[in-house]
């Protein structure tokens, strides 16, 4: 079952205005190899099966277990974490290619910005009145915790709006990622008290109303989060805002 | 006095460069965090299991002066005692910060923090979320930081690197030489101070628990320049990670914490199914050599049996060098709250789910103790004064550091769960004295000439420019590999002057061979290549840091352990005995009848070698390699006395 070299079919991009286009390498089958393992080696020996020497292929990686979001991209054809794909669990040849939803910077690389930005349009974070030491923070049942927690894993990787049908290139939607973050901070005692700010960013272009139920998100996900169950949750506390908008506004 | 706001530039987002850029935006100044990638991918969201804090929640009686206590034994030591006693003092407000700033961290049946323990005490000191403590604490000090960008104090400078700092003719630090990763750009930037926040130098021994980033480049830069380096040779080897080709993963203490039990069959030739072996034919080292502590022994303590274990014994698992690491008896529930995230780790790489069945772990290197050397300003309570501008000031006036860039907190070997509390700890705690420092200059950055940042951006642009037409036959990274090799095999858990004599050796012929280095990519766009090669020049820098400080150091303390000069203490010693000995000697004579004459001949030993080693190993660069010279520590508040943990 274990040959002896791995083929990798990588998608590369010099540049984020140039064309595409494919090499394929050969790399040694090492116990345990995953992707990040494999660029590794085409680094320590970057020539082609034509025997070309190339410059070495360029992608994102830093924790290399699955808990910094840096290395997503498409392998066969499916979005996930290169730094967990194992190498034995994958068809060969394998095919390498950089997310389709964001502008490649270069090779396997994408800018993936506009998450971070939609993090900061939906302010999501607490707002503390200061570091300073004012004592304990609010009580809380474990199991709101345990349910914070859960959603609190997201790593901003992108595998969610790779996946999703109705996110693209050049669209505002938000995106399942952005709706979970939503939902994690209005469940926090303290920031409970800026939810409609974040409600209310997420009812207009590009928000909540625009999800088109796919589900596909909450199937790539490499952390398990329910985003399905966030987009649902968010979906009626939109609506509640909206009428407790329509009252007040 | 100025009148404008005050602005610093920080080097990592980090936890320690993250808790710093909150702390100084709040105090109205104004900071530019300059970080490889995403600030929220920084190295350590891979700490997994805790955070330490005296906050006693389970009624033990556990008070910052024994969290004080842990640490300095702990550290052997080595540590400047004020510093570790004022981090300890403010473990509990900063546990409470970070809950109130949303961190998931599990809670008690009342809804309050819940506690675990780790290893080297004996009280329930961690707070954690999960097992992502790291991943959590840097989420909630991203969003700070992010909330304090939306209103315009902070500026990021993701996919930039720090290439060095800006020194004026008087050596004073007015800015950093910045390398835009994405156009290649190079350019220096003005500041009051700069922070280098970068983290550990795992990558130096090119496999190990650390994330790909962890070069150490950016402090060796400082050491380079002048900054003093300390304590190199302590680094830390975690006991438990997950054996691999790219990365040693760790197996956090957590699961020790939560229960875990260490042990290996009894018969080197059992090669049973692990669940097979009976209670009775297993043995279960650490908790049969030290009844006190068991499996939550200190990391140097317990990375040493397993090596005794599975290189002395020759009792590794099927001959392999790996002992188990055992979760079985607990129940998948708890399991699943309490170390989750780890175990999916385990299950990801190994294909085996250690709920099931016990995981196959070993030794591998995960922190240093060392780093830039940096000052401290006492207060007159044996603790620290906050507005002291010495703090965290490297040797370079104006440059200072933060983190596991920094020597100060972690003596001789550092305690689980105290790395991510010493940098949020400096990040908070050196803003007020930076703001007092940029008050006490004399020039201001503006009055600093153009020319010394013109100069300065040039020698980094000729450097780059030099290095793309590097067109030898080496393959950078094949020598990076070679060079961790090198450090593996000899500058590791047990280590002798042969072989560090033999890697000081075998690291100036990687130094030669580096001369002949190519690079492999000359684009100017997105290029990892170049810059590549500067960190690996640093790190055959550092790597001579490390191995000279170990072969000088011809003692055993903490991390550093040298069988040729362990003082062999006596099976019954009992440490008060040292103390008693100390005593006794200030009011003039030392009974002989008092003492067995082994503990004795010990304590005077101890004695002795304390004289001459319990000291700082300072490091500068001159002449291409680094002159070590040594400084006192400041033992001001508890007597260093022999470690004992059964
Ligand atoms: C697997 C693992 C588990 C751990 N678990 C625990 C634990 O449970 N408890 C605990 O207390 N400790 C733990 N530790 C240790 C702890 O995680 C680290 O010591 C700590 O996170 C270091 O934080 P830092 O802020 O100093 O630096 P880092 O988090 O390493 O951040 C460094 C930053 O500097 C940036 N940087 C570095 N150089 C440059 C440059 N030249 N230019 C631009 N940017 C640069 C990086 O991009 C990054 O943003 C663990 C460590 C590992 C490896
Ligand atoms: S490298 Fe961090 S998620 Fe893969």
């Amino acid at each position: 079952m274990t040959e002896k070299n791995i083929t990798l079919k990588i998608k590369r991009q010099d540049t984020p205005s140039s064309s595409a286009y494919w090499q394929t390498f050969e790399v040694p089958n090492k116990p345990f190899a995953n992707i990040i393992s494999c660029l590794m080696e085409v680094q320590m020996s970057p020539t082609t099966v034509d025997g070309k020497t190339v410059h070495p292929v360029t992608w994102d990686s830093n924790c290399l277990e699955e808990v910094c979001g840096s290395c997503t991209m498409v392998i066969n054809g499916r979005v996930r974490q290169a730094c967990t794909a194992l190498v034995d669990n994958l068809e060969k040849p394998i095919t390498l290619e950089p997310m389709s939803k964001f502008p490649v910077v270069r090779d396997l690389q994408v800018n993936r910005e506009r998450m971070f930005e939609n993090l900061k349009k939906v302010k999501a974070w607490i707002e503390i009145d200061g570091s300073h030491d004012i004592g304990e923070g609010p009580i809380m049942p474990d199991q709101d915790r345990a349910k914070r927690y859960v959603m609190s894993e997201c790593m901003t990787c992108g595998c969610c709006l790779e996946a999703c049908p109705q996110f693209t290139l050049d669209n505002t939607f938000l995106g399942a990622s952005t709706f979970n973050q939503v939902r994690l901070f209005n469940l926090h005692p303290t920031g409970e008290m800026r939810k409609e700010d974040r409600l209310n960013a997420v009812m207009g272009e590009g928000g909540i109303a625009d999800c088109g139920n796919a589900q596909v998100c909450v199937e790539v996900c490499p952390k398990n989060i329910p985003l399905t169950e966030s987009i649902a949750d968010i979906g009626r506390q939109t609506t509640w805002q909206a009428i407790k908008n329509l009252f007040t506004k | 006095m100025m009148n404008r706001k005050k602005k610093i530039i920080i080097i990592g987002g980090g936890l320690a460069g993250l808790a710093l850029a909150m702390k100084f935006c709040e105090r109205n100044g104004e900071v530019t965090v300059v970080s490889y990638q995403s600030l929220k991918r920084s190295h350590s969201v891979c700490a997994q299991g805790g955070i330490n804090a005296a906050i006693d929640a389970k009624n033990e009686g556990d008070t910052p002066e024994k969290h004080f206590y842990d640490t300095i034994k702990g550290g052997d030591f080595l540590a400047h005692q004020p510093l570790v006693r004022d981090m300890c003092y403010q473990a509990p407000a900063i546990i409470h910060l970070m809950d109130r700033m949303g961190v998931a961290f599990n809670r008690t049946g009342e809804g309050h923090l819940d506690f675990r323990r780790f290893g080297g005490t004996l009280y329930n000191r961690t707070a954690f979320a999960g097992a992502t403590t790291g991943q959590q604490l840097v989420y909630a000090l991203d969003e700070q930081v992010r909330r304090h960008v939306h209103d315009g104090a902070a500026k990021t400078l993701e996919w930039h690197e720090y290439l060095g700092a800006v020194l004026d003719s008087e050596g004073i630090c007015r800015g950093a030489v910045i390398h835009d990763l994405r156009t290649d750009e190079i350019y220096a930037l003005q500041a009051d101070a700069v922070v280098l926040a970068t983290g550990g130098p795992g990558q130096v021994y090119a496999r190990s628990t650390n994330s790909v980033v962890n070069t150490g480049a950016a402090a060796t830069t400082a050491y380079m320049q002048g900054a003093k380096y300390a304590n190199g040779e302590f680094i830390q080897i975690h006991p438990t990670a997950i054996p691999g080709q790219d990365k040693l993963r760790l197996m956090s203490e957590s699961a020790r914490g939560e229960g875990g039990r260490i042990w290996v069959p009894r018969d080197a030739n059992d090669r049973r199914d692990p669940k097979k072996i009976p209670e009775s034919e297993r043995y279960y080292f650490l908790e049969e050599r030290y009844p006190l502590f068991k499996n939550l022994v200190p990391r140097d303590v317990a990375s040493r049996e397993i090596y005794d274990i599975v290189y002395n014994q020759n009792l590794g698992i099927s001959g392999d060098p790996m002992v188990y690491l055992d979760l079985t008896h607990k129940s998948r529930e708890f399991l699943d709250n309490r170390l989750g995230g780890i175990l999916d780790i385990y299950t990801k790489f190994t294909g085996v789910d250690p709920r099931e069945t016990p995981m196959k772990i070993f030794p591998a290197v995960h922190y240093s103790m060392g780093g830039l050397w940096t000052d401290y300003g006492p207060d007159n309570d044996g603790l620290i004064d906050h507005g002291s501008p010495r703090n965290q000031m490297t040797s370079i006036q104006g440059l200072f550091a933060a983190g596991e860039a920094d020597y100060q907190y972690h003596g001789a070997n550092r305690l689980g769960a105290n790395s991510l509390l010493s940098c949020i700890y400096t990040g908070l705690m050196m803003a007020r004295g930076i703001m007092n420092y940029t008050d006490s200059l004399e020039k201001s950055v503006e009055d600093i000439p153009s020319t010394v940042f013109d100069d300065t951006r040039a020698h980094w642009q000729n450097r780059f420019k030099d290095i793309k037409k590097m067109d030898g036959a080496e393959n950078p990274h094949k020598l990076h590999h070679e060079l961790g090799d090198i450090m593996l095999a000899n500058v590791l858990i047990v280590r002798d002057n042969k072989s560090l004599e033999k890697a000081v050796h075998a690291i100036n012929d990687i130094e030669t061979r580096f001369l002949d280095v190519k690079c492999l990519d000359t684009h100017d766009w997105a290029n990892p290549s170049p810059s590549f090669i500067n960190q690996l020049y640093c790190m055959i820098h550092l790597s001579k840091i490390i191995t000279k400080g170990a072969l000088m150091r011809d003692e055993f303390r903490g991390s550093h352990y040298k069988p040729d000069f362990d003082m062999n203490q006596p099976k019954d010693f009992d440490p008060h005995e040292y103390i008693d000995y100390l005593e006794q000697k200030q009011y003039g004579e030392v009974s002989v009848k008092k003492f067995p004459a082994d503990h004795l001949d010990y304590m005077k030993r101890f004695e002795a070698n304390n004289e001459k080693w319990l000291k700082t190993t300072v490091a500068q660069y001159k002449d291409n390699q680094p002159e070590i010279t040594y400084e006192e520590v400041n033992t001001s508040l508890v007597t260093p006395r022999p470690r004992k943990y059964d």
